[in-house]
């Protein structure tokens, strides 16, 4: 394997922004610390495919601010052109439904077929139903 | 780097202007210029530079490959997964250019059996002596805030090249870099955005990025610098003199290190010579891994 750089100009793989530099360069650097991946937050994004439709959720991100989650998310999601539009949302800023309240949450409207339009008999003379 | 010629296959699975089917994930490709249309235009012989014409884009387009390789080395080692793909986004709009600079350039570049060479022939068979990049691409990557130092400078030296080539007399010169513009604008942004958070981080950050920006800026005079060739071109109009790049760039870059409270570096120039095949010690280890594979087994394709 050839080597594209001096050993001692390389940035050590993994060393985040902001650990200090082995001092010495004649040193072999010391074993890089783990990262605290909490160090940046998540944030989820939505992205609208073209004018006239919904942002639809994508998927979610690092990021240290918003200004950077949008950059993030132009690099992550619309490398294909996928969008025209680009929402970022602190993931902790989004309230989800229980999935453990499924029952009462959501299968309470079955059954209950007069909730659907089908349900009715259509009036006689009626047009363009 | 591929040497496919066919036309320009449409892999849209849905329909432009708003149908049913779209979804955050659709994918369209566009109908930007790539690599594959010049390559088939010099393959019909439609575009032909001349001789200065295509030295020219032979310098424009080593500048990007050799950036494009260095780029490439951070992706699995950047601070963040996220921060891989930018820069892996960054490499490949650098490469997408050197493709079309070197396509172009070789297409004045002619083979002993007199066909046009092809943008491999030019990026792994030639030796470190005929690479025309800059020394500023070759830099070592150093760490994060050295890459970013020199990514700013670089996407503010391209953006002013790029915005004005966009009026070449040369119609493909201007095409290239009417595209690029594009993707240089937001490398601008990206590594802006960048130097304002590193410097304004915590006090290590900031050594960090103090300490990038003066390993990067002895090497930014020689991007400014004219000669014989850049002189004919511009007064043709089919280039742009560096020189005259030199006032926006200094006003630009300027303006971001005061908002990120940094001084421009006061640092001496390095002597530079790259245009001229003289390089730095790095240049070699970048092509010895760039070249290796397609040295060992010529015409190898996967």
């Amino acid at each position: 394997m050839i080597p594209t750089d001096s050993p001692t100009s390389q940035a050590r793989p993994g060393t985040p922004v902001g650990v200090a530099p082995a001092g010495n360069p004649e040193m072999p650097a010391p074993a890089p610390e783990h990262h605290d991946r909490s160090a940046w937050g998540l944030w989820e994004v939505f992205v609208r495919s073209s004018r006239g439709l919904s942002h639809v959720h994508a998927g979610s991100l690092h990021a240290p601010d918003a200004a950077m989650a949008l950059r993030n998310a132009r690099d992550l999601y619309t490398r294909r052109n996928e969008g025209v539009s680009i929402w970022v949302v602190p993931a902790d800023a989004i309230a989800a439904s229980d999935p453990d309240s499924k029952g009462s949450f959501f299968e309470s409207p079955q059954g209950k077929d007069y909730r659907h339009a089908t349900y009715y008999t259509k009036s006689e003379g009626v047009k363009h139903l | 780097m591929s040497t496919h010629t066919e036309g320009h296959g449409d892999i849209s699975t849905g329909v432009a202007g708003g149908d049913s089917n779209a979804s955050a994930t659709r994918i369209t490709p566009g109908n930007a210029l790539r690599p594959e249309d010049i390559a088939l235009e010099v393959k019909t012989g439609l575009v032909k530079p001349s001789e200065d014409v295509a030295e020219y884009a032979l310098r424009l387009g080593d500048d990007a490959l050799i950036l494009a390789q260095r780029l490439g080395h951070w992706i699995s080692r950047a601070p963040e997964l996220e921060e891989d793909i930018a820069l892996g986004n960054i490499a490949l709009d650098q490469l997408g250019h050197a493709r079309s600079f070197l396509t172009y350039a070789g297409a004045g570049m002619l083979k002993e059996d007199g066909t046009a060479k092809s943008e491999d022939d030019l990026a792994y068979f030639r030796r470190e002596h005929e690479f025309r990049s800059v020394q500023l691409f070759e830099q070592p990557n150093g760490d994060f805030a050295a890459t970013i130092a020199r990514q700013f400078v670089v996407s503010y030296y391209q953006y002013e090249l790029y915005r004005r080539l966009t009026d070449s007399t040369d119609a493909t010169l201007a095409a290239i870099a009417a595209k690029a513009v594009k993707e240089v604008d937001y490398h601008r942004d990206h590594s802006s955005q960048w130097i304002l958070r590193l410097a304004g981080g915590t006090e290590e950050s900031r050594t960090r990025m103090i300490h990038g920006l003066r390993l990067m800026w002895p090497y930014v005079g020689e991007l400014f610098r004219d000669d014989e060739l850049t002189q004919r071109l511009a007064e043709a109009g089919a280039a742009v003199a560096p020189s005259s790049l030199r006032e926006d760039f200094d006003r630009l870059t300027a303006e971001v290190l005061a908002e990120a409270e940094l001084e421009v570096p006061d640092v001496p120039a390095a002597p530079g010579g790259g245009r001229q095949g003289k390089h730095s010690e790095h240049l070699g280890y970048i092509l010895a891994e760039m070249q290796v594979l397609a040295r060992e087994h010529p015409g190898a394709s996967w």
